[in-house]
């Protein structure tokens, strides 16, 4: 095993500093070593999307990144999105369109879909639908999701 | 890497390389980040030199830079079909490449544009035609230690077109079941020149040469196309698998030679 490294990182707004193996995938250790369970591991192997977090303001699946590479990066995950104790309006939709059944797409859908909202805050429907085609969801059959995503643009 | 050799990989955008990690494809003692290599960040461009497009740069910066999608809209097509939005912020097309799959999306546009790929290793520097490139699935002329720099790809010619289209089951996120790269140079009232390439129809992408050089004196027409694309099929030696047959792949390679070079030829008119 190899020895552990310092990454210093900014991790929703706050300058952190943690310890990984240079094997570690970012998704692990934001989940084993900083407790920030809200992102997911689906696949493990960059279909699904549920582990998705900002870097530097891009979508990434965390599965696909060493926990290494986030050195000096601003990373946000789904426990950065809500604002203070309010939920963040992609948060609120999503609840009130029922966007949700299981929940372990969640996390990976909200996070996604903020970055295209930073982005481009007027999306039309193609758009949104594109935009996730990274994020699979078993339950829902995307239509709540894209519903949810399109009722927050209004709120923002 | 040179010290490790074949048990040194290098790690750009990581979405071919750490899922062929955790899967144990390759059994490595050394990862090196060559993200931090400026050569291999580099994008630039000029009507002089054209494209050079670092080893490392992201698909998101290949299509979102305005002189490749005016210059180059095949690589624009291939950088925009790659994975979805999270993938497309880590990986790029010199990964694309490096990785030497069959159904590589960057590889035929790279063909089609004539690009070549910058080695650097211990012996030193050397430059490959892509063509040449792909030696087997996930192989290629890349010797122990040795490394994909950057492409280069030459000034667009005036009047120039360039596609890139995939079939594939879904609307995104999916392996080609045939994909096709093209250029075109008109001349006037006729065809100058045109290479078209194939993915996921052979063990390596396939630089169908006869049949983009029989399009050379042609009038841009469907007809001339139609034959094109005939030409296109018989230069594909495609397989039976999970993702298509053997005859579906033959039929789709004639189908997506003649729309892209349709687009290229539409494309190359409206080309300055």
């Amino acid at each position: 095993m190899a020895k552990k490294v310092i990454v210093q990182a900014n991790l929703n707004d706050n300058d952190t500093e943690f310890l990984s193996e240079p094997r570690q995938s970012l998704l692990e250790v934001l989940r084993e070593t900083l407790a920030l369970t809200g992102t997911k591991e689906g696949c493990n192997d960059g279909n699904c999307g549920a582990c998705t977090v900002m870097v530097d303001g891009r979508i990434v699946n965390s599965c696909l990144m060493l926990a290494v590479e986030a050195e000096g990066k601003k990373i946000t995950t789904i426990e950065g999105i809500a604002q203070a104790d309010k939920l963040h309006p992609l948060q609120q939709s999503f609840l009130e369109e029922a966007a949700l059944q299981c929940g372990i797409c969640t996390p990976g859908f909200i996070v996604a879909a903020k970055g295209l909202l930073d982005r481009e805050p007027k999306a039309d429907e193609h758009r949104v639908r594109h935009w996730l085609a990274g994020n699979l969801c078993r339950c829902t059959g995307y239509d709540k999701i894209i519903r949810a995503v399109l009722k927050a643009e209004k709120e923002l | 890497m040179a010290e490790k050799g074949a048990k040194a990989r290098a790690l750009a955008g990581g979405t071919d390389l750490l899922v062929q990690l955790r899967v144990k494809r390759y059994i490595v003692d050394r990862v090196v980040d060559v993200k931090h290599i400026a050569e291999m960040n580099e994008l630039s461009y000029s009507d002089s030199k054209g494209l050079v497009l670092g080893a490392a740069v992201p698909c998101y910066r290949v299509y979102e830079d305005k002189h490749i999608s005016a210059k180059y809209p095949g690589l624009y097509d291939s950088a925009s079909l790659i994975g979805g939005i999270q993938i497309q912020t880590r990986a790029g097309i010199g990964g694309n490449l490096a990785n030497a799959a069959p159904s590589a999306d960057a590889i035929p546009s790279l063909i089609a544009l004539g690009a070549t790929a910058n080695i650097a290793g211990p012996k030193g520097k050397r430059s490959v035609p892509v063509e040449h490139f792909c030696t087997g699935p996930g192989k290629s002329v890349l010797q122990d230690g040795e490394l994909l720099v950057s492409m280069s790809i030459p000034p667009p010619q005036a009047k120039m077109g360039s596609t890139y289209i995939r079939f594939i089951p879904r609307n995104e996120m999916d392996i080609a079941v045939v994909g096709v790269g093209v250029s075109v140079v008109l001349n006037g009232n006729s065809i100058k020149s045109a290479r078209i390439a194939l993915a996921s129809v052979g063990p390596t992408p396939i630089f169908a040469t006869e049949a983009g050089n029989w399009l050379t004196g042609k009038a841009p027409t469907e007809d001339s196309v139609m034959q094109a694309a005939e030409a296109a099929k018989k230069a594909a030696k495609p397989i039976t698998d999970m993702r298509g047959t053997i005859e579906q792949r033959i039929h789709l390679v004639g189908v997506l030679t003649k729309r892209s070079l349709l687009s290229a030829i539409t494309r190359a008119k409206e080309a300055r």
